[in-house]
C-alpha cells in the first residue's frame, strides 16, 4: 500500500493531513499558546506554549502549515523565520527552568528562503538551537507529522525520542531541490526522492528516529489517543533517565560514524 | 562603519569562485587574472600575498596551504585522516564523484583535522577544502569535525577553524543532515567546559554549516567578501521573485547585521588568531 518515495513526498504535504494544530488540540488539555520570541517578532509558522499531557504540564511547539488558503498564507505554509526558532528555543529554556518536558511537533518544507530570514540570522538561529537543545536537561520528543525539511526540521528535532508518522517524510534537501542541483532536471524528482532514501521506513533503518506512528485507518478519537498514550508513557520514562543528555549525545553520535569506509 | 564593498564581483558564485586558468606573460612568467579587477597577477607575486590581489580580492584556498598560512612552520599534524566516505545509501554516482573529487583535490574528504602551533601556541585546527565537493558535509566530515572537538575536550585544546561549504551532503541524505546535530552537540561540550573556539568563514559558507558549526563560535571571523549564508541566492530569488542586493550574504552583510565579529584579510589572520589565543591564556581553560 505503501507507493513510491515521490508519492509518500506528495502524501506528506497533502494540505488535508492533520497539522500542528490539530495535534496540540487533540493530544493535550489546557493548551495556552504563548507569542514571540522577545527580540523581534512572533513567528505564525511555529506555535508553541504550555498544556497538559495525561495530567503533566509540559511545552508544545509545533510548525504550522495551516489547512485553509488564508491561513496557509498567514502561516507562511509552515515555513519559519528565525524568529520563529527563537521562540521555540525560547519556551524551551523556560520549559527547562520549571522541569517541563517538550514535546514538538515538525512540519515544514524547511527554514524560509527569504531576504529578511537571512538578514536576521537564519543560519544562526538553527545553530543555536541546535547547540542548545543539545544539552536542554528536560525530556524532548519530537513527531514528524508531515514533511521534515532539512535544517528547518532538525532545528525541533534534536530530541530525545524522534518518531515519524509513517507517510511522514525527512530529508536533508526536497527531491526537486535534489534533481535540479544534480541532474539539472527538476522532473527527476522522482529518482532523487527513492534515492534519498526520505521515508520513515528508511529513517528508521539508517538509525535517525525510534518510531513509526501507523496512519492505518482508524476513528479520530482512537487515533489521537493512540498519540497521547505512547507520549505519556515515553515522557515518563524519559524523566526518570539519570543519563539522559549523555544518552541524547550518544544517539546523535553514533549516526554516520565510520570505520574501514563502511557507515556503522 | 565603512564596509569592505568593493572587494566581490558580482557573480562569483556563478563562476564556480574560480578565474581562468593561468597563461604565460609576455615576459614569460605565468600570470592568474583576477576576477575582481581584471589585471593580470605573475603567479609568484600571488602565492606571496597567500593568493590575494593588490585590489584585495581573496582567490580560494586549498586547505592544507590554508592551514599553512596560519601555522607556525612544521607544526600541522593531522589526525582523523583514516575516516572516509562512503556510499551509504547507495546514491547513483556519489562513488564516481568521490573517486573523481579525490584526484582533483588531492584530498580524501572535505576538512582536514589537526593540531597545530599558532603564534607558538598550541591548538587544534580544522580546514574545509572546497576543491573537494565544495566543502560539503557527510558523514565524514561530521564524524572528524566532531572526533576533533572530542579531542580538543579531552586535551583542554582551543579550536581554529576554516569554514568553507556549500552545505549538507545531498548524497548521504539524512546521514548528512544528522551531522549537523552531531557537530553541534561537540561544539556545545566543548564551550561547556570553558575552551575557546574561532572560526573564520571563507568563500562560501552556506547551508548546513552556517547552520552548525560555523555560527556556533566564540568568536567569527570572515574573509572580505566571502559569502555567508543559510539558503543559496538563486533559490531565494526564485522563492521570493525579489532581485537582491548587490552585496547580500557577503561578509559585510553578516557582518552589518550583527552575525560575525569581525572580518579578517587572510594577511592579518595569523597575527588575529595569534593575539586571540594569547588573550585567552592560549584557550585553554585555567
Amino acid at each position: 500500500m505503501s507507493g513510491t518515495p515521490y508519492e509518500r513526498v506528495k502524501l506528506a504535504r497533502d494540505s488535508e493531513r492533520p497539522t500542528g494544530q490539530d495535534y496540540i488540540r487533540n493530544v493535550f488539555k489546557n493548551f495556552i499558546e504563548l507569542h514571540g520570541d522577545r527580540k523581534y517578532a512572533d513567528d505564525k509558522a511555529i506555535i508553541g506554549g504550555i498544556a497538559v499531557l495525561d495530567g503533566i504540564p509540559v511545552t508544545v511547539i509545533a510548525i504550522e502549515k495551516g489547512h485553509s488558503a488564508k491561513e496557509r498564507v498567514a502561516r507562511n505554509f509552515g515555513a519559519p523565520h528565525p524568529e520563529g526558532y527563537r521562540k521555540a528555543l525560547r519556551l524551551m529554556k523556560q520549559a527547562e527552568k520549571f522541569g517541563r518536558p517538550v514535546i514538538c511537533f515538525v512540519d515544514t518544507s524547511g527554514a524560509y528562503c527569504g531576504i529578511g530570514a537571512e538578514e536576521r540570522g537564519q543560519g544562526q538561529a538553527i545553530a543555536e538551537n541546535l547547540m542548545e537543545m543539545s544539552t536542554l536537561c528536560v525530556p524532548v520528543i519530537s513527531v514528524l507529522i508531515g514533511e521534515g525539511g532539512s535544517g528547518g526540521a532538525l532545528a525541533l528535532a534534536v530530541a530525545d525520542r524522534v518518531w515519524m508518522l509513517k507517510n511522514s517524510v525527512y530529508s536533508v534537501i526536497s527531491p526537486e531541490g535534489c534533481a535540479s542541483i544534480l541532474w539539472k532536471d527538476s522532473a527527476k524528482a522522482d529518482v532523487a526522492a527513492a534515492s534519498l532514501r526520505l521515508t520513515s521506513e528508511d529513517a528508521k533503518s539508517l538509525g535517525v528516529i525510534e518510531r513509526i506512528l501507523s496512519e492505518a485507518d482508524m476513528g479520530k478519537k482512537e487515533y489521537y489517543d493512540r498519540i497521547r498514550l505512547l507520549l505519556a508513557q515515553e515522557v515518563s520514562e524519559l524523566s526518570r533517565d539519570p543519563e539522559l543528555l549523555q544518552k541524547r549525545y550518544d544517539r546523535f553520535r553514533r549516526i554516520g560514524m565510520v570505520a574501514d569506509g563502511q557507515i556503522i | 562603519m565603512p564596509l569592505l564593498n568593493f572587494l566581490k564581483p558580482k557573480n562569483k558564485l556563478e563562476e564556480g569562485g574560480r578565474s581562468s586558468a593561468p597563461v604565460q606573460s609576455d615576459a614569460g612568467e605565468p600570470e592568474q587574472s583576477c576576477p575582481n579587477c581584471h589585471k593580470a597577477i605573475p603567479l609568484s607575486r600571488l602565492w606571496a600575498d597567500k593568493l590575494v590581489c593588490s585590489c584585495g580580492y581573496h582567490f580560494r584556498m586549498k586547505a592544507r596551504q590554508r592551514i599553512g598560512t596560519v601555522a607556525d612552520k612544521d607544526s600541522f599534524c593531522e589526525l582523523f585522516s583514516d575516516i572516509r566516505s562512503c556510499n551509504p545509501l547507495g546514491f547513483p554516482g556519489y562513488e564516481e564523484k568521490l573517486d573523481t573529487v579525490k584526484t582533483v583535490s588531492e584530498e580524501s574528504e572535505a576538512v582536514i583535522c589537526g593540531t597545530a602551533l599558532i603564534g607558538k601556541q598550541k591548538c587544534c585546527i580544522f580546514a574545509m577544502e572546497s576543491y573537494f565537493m565544495m566543502g560539503s558535509m557527510g558523514s565524514a566530515v561530521g564524524e572528524r569535525i566532531t572526533a576533533l572537538f572530542e579531542y580538543a575536550v579531552e586535551h583542554r585544546l582551543p579550536v581554529v577553524g576554516f569554514t568553507v561549504s556549500g552545505g549538507a551532503r545531498m548524497q548521504e541524505g539524512l546521514l548528512s543532515l544528522m551531522q549537523m546535530a552531531k557537530t553541534s552537540a561537540a561544539v556545545k561540550r566543548h564551550s561547556d567546559v570553558g575552551l575557546l573556539y574561532i572560526a573564520v568563514l571563507t568563500d562560501p559558507t552556506t547551508g548546513g554549516v552556517t547552520a552548525s558549526f560555523a555560527m556556533e563560535a566564540d568568536i567569527i571571523l570572515a574573509e572580505p567578501g566571502a559569502t555567508v549564508g543559510f539558503a543559496g541566492k538563486r533559490v531565494i530569488e526564485q522563492t521570493t521573485r525579489q532581485t537582491l542586493p548587490k552585496e547580500f550574504q557577503s561578509a559585510e552583510f553578516v557582518l552589518e547585521h550583527g552575525f560575525i565579529d569581525k572580518i579578517a584579510h587572510r594577511k592579518d589572520q595569523r597575527k588575529l588568531l595569534t593575539q586571540f589565543l594569547r588573550m585567552h591564556n592560549g584557550g585553554q581553560k585555567l
